[in-house]
């Protein structure tokens, strides 16, 4: 019973939903107010996206179109947030503990990421509206492109961990031998992975499933009140996740000192700012570029990193 | 097999600030038809022009459109000129070619920020507009205003360009300039946007000139004309500057016209400043004479064209306004089609349409289906003439 109530709790508050959603929508204001400062503007107050979601959950209408299926088109919002704060819970867990992991968590984690794409893009479908369906059936084919490079990548700190598949023992590998990005195989990898976060978090230029001006907002256009308030909670959520595993398989992971907690923000903020000037530096690319882009030259890079970590660089 | 899907774009869209409306008939990605409907907006602008005096026309056109707000009154003051045979002073003239280069200028650059808006490139769409603001103030100083100058009037302008602001104005030219160099860097050698525009909407010569296309978008497609030059008005016949066109055709060739006729904009102006003579602004006509005369100038999207009819009062008996996007909306069907939904919103703001230019009429629009065409909103119109015939007592 007592351990039931203490996973509820590592699930519902810490490290789960009410840490890492607070810390993805703080992060939404940073890369709001970094983008103002590029363009020019001055940018929200900090509380602006806590506001936004506030107002979604409680106090918008939530309209669902005649004739979907209620339970997809709802699920979907919830499904995308379990499994974003369940990868978000498990790496939170883990990292400063590196020996409370089990074996293949890192593959759990990877599918548990693809889960808000999946449901974004059923969500899409379920709600019927030619835009929607337009939108999820660009999420699908980004998705397929950026998935191979993105796993690809990963394989590099798992080569150089000598083959775990283990958070814990990629993390105590790093701080025996030195980080990963510390090598030229970890510095390819990671940029390959940053451009699959990019597409992952659904940002410029890879916006391309809810590219406002063509297809208004695509998937989520039907999405309204409480639904598109949750979607908005997982995509926060996977804004925290992301570059936190980033900084587990290329950083050596977080420790809970205060030293620890220093490097890990400034890490974190590093990745955030390098996702955010990717973002403001770049137009929205078409969805056949993007598929080329990653099948092509990402793919490539990530598997010269790989035969770089096998070779032992 | 394939599945055909409806994609509107508009009426109201986020793509546009004003009501218009396309179907785009899709097969995945793909864009296999379009149907333009333009009409959702009627002001009845030429209608109200008949009711006003000539001089409170040229308010009134001055009104259509936001952007082109000196394009319009100086067709009207040329067509009033036309039609009275009224001579402008030189310095008048100058003053004229001025303000329309900077409104060209303003115009372009709020398109190329808009251009990078559609693409999803906010950042180009925030700078764009920041970049603009040199050209208002230039603006605020030299007519009062941002927008909406109310510089013309029949016979010359109503403000004179003061010599001390003359230093002035060339110094936030020389900053504009200095922006514009970095924008031209940033997005003429921007490979993201060389693969996004690139062959994308291509509007062949052949086919630029079988739809009669205008300004820029003609332009863009290697047809060389430019009112400035075929018909000089104003000053442009006294200064020396080229028109740019570019072969290809496709909206990336439209982007590099806008971009170096901002260029050729800025050097009209150094010129004009520079050559100004003295003298009076406004040669003062008394009266419109009966007759009929007809205005044309280049507005920063094509040719702009009004038609203004006289019996000898002080108002207008007709007054046809014919707006450059009114051409250039046709070609969007030869562009968009065979193209993507990603490229069709690049593809249409290519021309930069401007729709409160062009709303003339109403279509009555339910279930795919016209309720009236043209025949039966002919008969309509004359049952409710003789029903008003009847009422009044006509027979």
């Amino acid at each position: 019973m007592m351990k039931i109530l203490e996973y509820l709790f590592l699930f519902l508050v810490f490290p789960g939903f009410a840490f890492s959603a607070t810390m993805g929508l703080f992060a939404g204001w940073v890369d709001r107010r970094l983008t103002a400062r590029v363009q020019w503007r001055v940018g929200p107050p900090w509380y602006q996206n806590f506001l936004d979601v506030i107002k979604l959950l409680f106090y918008k209408e939530t309209l669902i179109p005649e004739g979907v299926s209620k339970a997809i088109f709802l699920g979907m919002p919830l499904l995308s947030l379990a499994s974003a704060t369940l990868v978000s819970t498990m790496i939170l867990v883990i990292s400063p503990a590196p020996g409370s992991g089990f074996i293949g968590d890192l593959i759990v984690v990877i599918y548990l990421l693809m889960i808000p794409a999946i449901s974004l893009m059923l969500g899409g479908f379920a709600s019927e509206n030619p835009l929607a369906s337009l939108g999820a059936s660009r999420e699908m084919k980004l998705m397929l492109s950026y998935e191979l490079p993105f796993v690809i990548a990963v394989l590099v700190p798992v080569i150089k961990s000598g083959y775990a598949i283990r958070l814990g023992d990629i993390m105590m590998h790093q701080a025996a031998n030195g980080n990963t990005i510390a090598s030229a195989s970890g510095v390819i990898s990671f940029i390959v992975m940053l451009l699959c976060v990019q597409a992952k978090l659904g940002f410029t230029p890879f916006d391309i499933a809810e590219a406002e001006t063509e297809i208004m907002a695509g998937t989520y256009i039907e999405y309204s009140g409480k639904a598109l308030g949750i979607f908005k909670l997982a995509k926060a959520v996977m804004l925290f996740a992301l570059p936190i595993l980033m900084i587990i398989l290329y950083f050596g992971g977080i420790t809970f000192s205060s030293e620890g907690i220093i490097r890990t923000v400034i890490q974190y903020v590093i990745i955030l700012a390098l996702i955010v000037v990717i973002k403001n530096t770049n137009p929205r690319v078409r969805i056949d570029h993007a598929v080329k882009f990653f099948w092509g030259p990402v793919t490539a890079l990530a598997v010269i990193a790989a035969a770089l970590a096998y070779l032992g660089r | 097999m394939s599945h055909k899907a409806h994609i509107p774009i508009g009426p109201y869209h986020p793509l546009q600030e004003e009501p218009e409306f396309y179907k785009l008939v899709v097969e995945g990605e793909k864009v296999v038809d379009v149907d333009v409907r333009i009409g959702w907006n009627h002001r009845g602008i030429e209608k109200l022009s008949e009711a006003k005096t000539f001089d409170q026309s040229i308010f009134i056109v001055e009104r259509i459109c936001g952007i082109c707000s000196s394009s319009h009154p100086i067709t009207c003051v040329q067509a009033l000129e036309d039609l009275g045979g009224i001579k402008v002073p030189d310095r008048a003239l100058y003053i004229r070619s001025i303000v329309q280069e900077l409104e060209r200028l303003h115009s372009h650059m709020l398109w190329a920020g808009l251009a990078g808006h559609f693409l999803g490139y906010n950042t180009v769409f925030m700078w764009g507009w920041k970049y603009r603001e040199p050209i208002c103030d230039i603006m605020e100083t030299v007519t009062g205003n941002r927008q909406n100058y109310a510089m013309l009037k029949v016979g010359g302008v109503r403000r004179d360009i003061e010599k001390e602001h003359v230093p002035y104005i060339l110094t936030r030219l020389d900053e504009f300039t200095r922006h514009l160099d970095m924008l031209r860097g940033a997005v003429l050698d921007d490979p993201v946007l060389h693969a996004r525009l690139k062959g994308v909407g291509v509007l062949t010569k052949e086919r630029a000139i079988d739809y009669a296309a205008l300004g820029p978008t003609a332009r863009a497609s290697g047809v060389d004309i430019d009112v400035r030059r075929d018909h000089p008005y104003a000053a442009y016949d006294r200064v020396k500057w080229k028109v740019i066109t570019q072969p290809e055709g496709d909206v990336f060739a439209k982007m590099v016209v806008r971009i170096m006729e901002m260029y050729e904009s800025v050097s009209i102006i150094r010129q004009c400043l520079d050559k100004m003579p003295a003298g009076p602004i406004d040669s003062n006509p008394k009266d419109i004479p009966p007759g009929e005369g007809i205005g044309q100038a280049e507005a920063p999207r094509g040719e702009c064209f009004h038609y203004i009819k006289s019996d000898g009062s002080n108002s207008p008996v007709r007054h046809k306004v014919r707006a450059p996007t009114y051409m250039n909306f046709p070609t969007f069907r030869e562009t968009v089609i065979g193209q993507t939904v990603s490229d069709a919103t690049i593809i249409l703001a290519a021309i930069d349409p401007c729709y409160c230019c062009t709303e003339r009429m109403l279509i009555v629009d339910k279930d795919d289906k016209d309720l009236f065409d043209i025949q039966e909103l002919i008969r309509l119109s004359q049952e409710k003439t003789l029903k008003l015939k009847e009422k009044m007592g006509f027979k």
